[in-house]
């Protein structure tokens, strides 16, 4: 996993409810068996028409928000399955940040395991951060990891964002609970000798 | 101190607890499948990694897999080359298969209580958020990412936090006609669909205890559908009846052993849960979904409401331009050209015998194209064996082979754009089953009725019909 600490970037605001993964990437794509590629299907039936052309009036085809590494959408953001490929997808097109006011509870953790941060704000603090990108489309945010600050310009006291600090630590060092896990090894190993419930 | 269901089992699987409140879970059934497996192979492989306990492992083939010629290789070359991976890696690795062809292949939330795998007071995990459906059993058993899906590959455990803890009780008789399917789909449109996140469930209350396993499992299996992590019921009789004989569920001297324990898994009188929430059984009508996500659902006799909140009119707006649907619009006498039934919300026998019962003697409406997908080969051949594939067929209902299918339209069943499907699956999201295609989540009964009618009706005049054929 790469590491993530701090990162200054536009937004792409996508002021949406209820984003949930067959939108991020739909069932058909997930055909693969590696995790590459996966980018440039990211809300492929909102971003392109049948025919496969970019639809002019979804935002990632719009040339103002190009290149930008932050996702701002509506609550309850990457709900539904459990494909991990939606945050691959996401971590795939450039996104290194997606900003809502509460994320579905596998798609944080499948985030969380792929080295995109699910930065949780207040709803009110989403609805701020809508009003400015629609005001300025070329508004650049600052996230700092480890301070849990978000820099917002015009704003003088910063956003802050909880993160467990386990998590926290894995993002910035790029390390994954695998590593974690085996280090456990000898405890797993009594409590498998333990365990009474296996009949 | 009294203890919820759900304490009881998580504790009872803390390997151990770490700094800053997560714990190191211990898993007892690890469920895989050919979509979010093979980069978790892959992973282990990159790692120089074993898998720690393939003995505690099951897989199947069932999202990608095509619904006819079963026996005959997979066409379409994407979807056969991630089968082919899986059967390789399990064979390399020793994973027990079901795959096509095999008597006990099916979807994995189908076969795993079919089986006996799933049992009360265990963990279990598959790289599928309908994995709540093994809680019906009284386990604790949730969906996780690829990612973690190599971790239980390689340690046998996650690394979690734990979640609150949620009741959720309906009280009363349901009303006839009135299914698993339509006491889930109502809670989730109280509690809407992120209205569980956060939390684990627990489904109580006299209406939950009088439903069959098969019900149970229908209700559990939603819960991912409201943000819940999962959902579960404490074992019973009728639990303990379901499993005994099964192919691997204890027998003998462990069989009695296993009861006891099981006997102890229920949530103590005074135990404290972070949210409760009840609803009165009969209060609860057959239901339909209008929107895109399963928390817009309504009774079926009622007219599409106006969004909760003025923030959520955009997204709520676009969900009905989607549907082609507006507020306040009845959907009674709407045509619908396309059923589906199947999925691993509602595949099992007994949503098959409910569907037979009503179609018998019946036609499906011409225009109407319904299609019928049995959750495993087991439900298949008990389908058979009891005729109830010559009912189907004799009502122009086509029965198909195991899978997932029409619910999430990996393989070739999908919904033409436009197109209304009443299905009885689990997701009515954009696209779901198809590019384009609008997805009616609803009962298998109100399925059955709207295949034969060609259009929604209010089905309580065809439920009288349909309880007095009983």
């Amino acid at each position: 996993m790469e590491k993530f600490a701090t990162l200054r970037s536009g937004v792409v605001p996508l002021p949406i409810e209820n984003v949930d993964t067959d939108q991020i990437i739909p069932a058909r794509f997930l055909k693969a068996t590696t995790r590459e590629g996966f980018g440039r299907n990211l809300f492929a039936d909102w971003r392109y028409a049948a025919d496969g052309q970019p639809k002019p009036d979804f935002v990632m085809n719009d040339a103002r928000y190009q290149g930008h590494q932050i996702l701002l959408a509506g609550q309850n953001f990457g709900c539904g399955s459990s494909r991990e490929h939606a945050a691959w997808a996401l971590y795939d097109a450039g996104f290194r940040v997606v900003i809502s006011s509460y994320f579905a509870d596998i798609f944080r953790g499948n985030a969380l395991n792929t080295g995109l941060l699910p930065l949780q704000v207040t709803p009110a603090e989403l609805q701020e951060l809508f009003a400015l990108v629609a005001q300025d489309a070329q508004a650049e945010l600052t996230v700092d990891l480890p301070s849990q600050t978000l820099q917002v310009p015009g704003r003088p006291e910063p956003m802050h964002f909880e993160l467990d600090a386990y998590k926290k630590e894995c993002l910035i060092n790029g390390y994954d609970d695998i590593d974690f896990l085996l280090s456990q090894e000898s405890a797993i190993t009594t409590f498998e000798q333990q365990r009474t419930w296996i009949f | 101190m009294p203890h919820t269901l759900f304490d009881k089992i998580w504790d009872a699987h803390v390997v151990r607890a770490v700094a800053g409140g997560l714990s190191v879970l211990y898993i007892d059934k690890h469920l895989i499948h050919e979509v979010t497996s093979p980069q978790a192979f892959d992973e282990l492989t990159a790692r120089g990694l074993t898998l720690r306990r393939p003995g505690q492992m099951l897989a199947t083939a069932d999202h990608n897999v095509p619904t006819r010629h079963q026996d005959q290789p997979i066409q379409d070359p994407l979807s056969r080359s991630q089968v082919e991976k899986l059967t390789e890696n399990c064979a390399r690795h020793g994973v027990e298969l079901y795959g096509l062809g095999h008597p006990y292949q099916g979807i994995v939330h189908v076969i795993g209580p079919e089986l006996g795998v799933t049992q009360p007071g265990l963990t279990i995990v598959c790289g599928d958020s309908h994995t709540s459906t093994h809680g019906a059993f009284g386990a604790i058993a949730f969906g996780i990412g690829t990612s973690q899906v190599a971790q239980v590959m390689a340690s046998q455990c996650l690394l979690l936090d734990k979640p609150k803890r949620m009741r959720i009780t309906v009280d009363g008789e349901l009303l006839p006609g009135v299914s698993a399917k339509d006491v889930i789909l109502h809670v989730i449109a109280q509690l809407g669909t992120g209205g569980a996140t956060g939390y684990f469930v627990e489904y109580a209350g006299s209406a939950i205890r009088s439903l069959s396993m098969e019900g149970r499992m229908t209700v559990c299996n939603m819960s991912i559908e409201m943000g819940a992590r999962g959902g579960l019921i404490a074992p019973d009789a009728t639990t303990f009846e379901y499993l005994h004989g099964r192919p691997f569920a204890p027998q003998g001297e462990a069989w009695d052993r296993a009861v006891a324990y099981w006997q102890t898994l229920f949530s103590d009188e005074a135990a404290q849960f972070d949210a409760e929430h009840r609803f009165e059984a009969s209060a609860i009508r057959p239901m339909i979904t209008f929107g895109t996500n399963p928390g817009m659902g309504m009774p079926l006799a009622a007219h599409i409401p106006a969004p909760a909140a003025a923030a959520e009119a955009p997204s709520f707006e676009k969900s009905l331009r989607y549907m082609g649907f507006a507020a306040g619009e009845s959907l009674l006498g709407k045509e619908i050209s396309h059923v589906f039934i199947g999925s691993c919300t509602n595949s099992r026998i007994e949503d098959l015998r409910t569907v037979a019962a009503y179609v018998r003697g019946k036609r499906k409406a011409p225009h109407v194209e319904a299609i019928i997908v049995p959750g495993s080969k087991q439900v298949e051949q008990q389908a058979i064996a009891e005729g109830l594939d010559q009912v189907l067929a004799a009502a122009g209902f086509e029965l198909r082979e195991p899978g997932c299918s029409a619910c999430l339209a990996m393989n070739e069943d999908k919904i033409p754009a436009g197109a209304y499907c009443v299905s009885t699956s689990n997701r009515n999201f954009e696209g779901r089953q198809g590019p384009g295609a609008r997805t009616l989540l609803a009962s298998p009964l109100v399925a059955a009725i709207t295949a034969v009618e060609g259009r929604l009706v209010d089905v309580a005049e065809y439920v009288l019909e349909y309880a007095n054929q009983d």
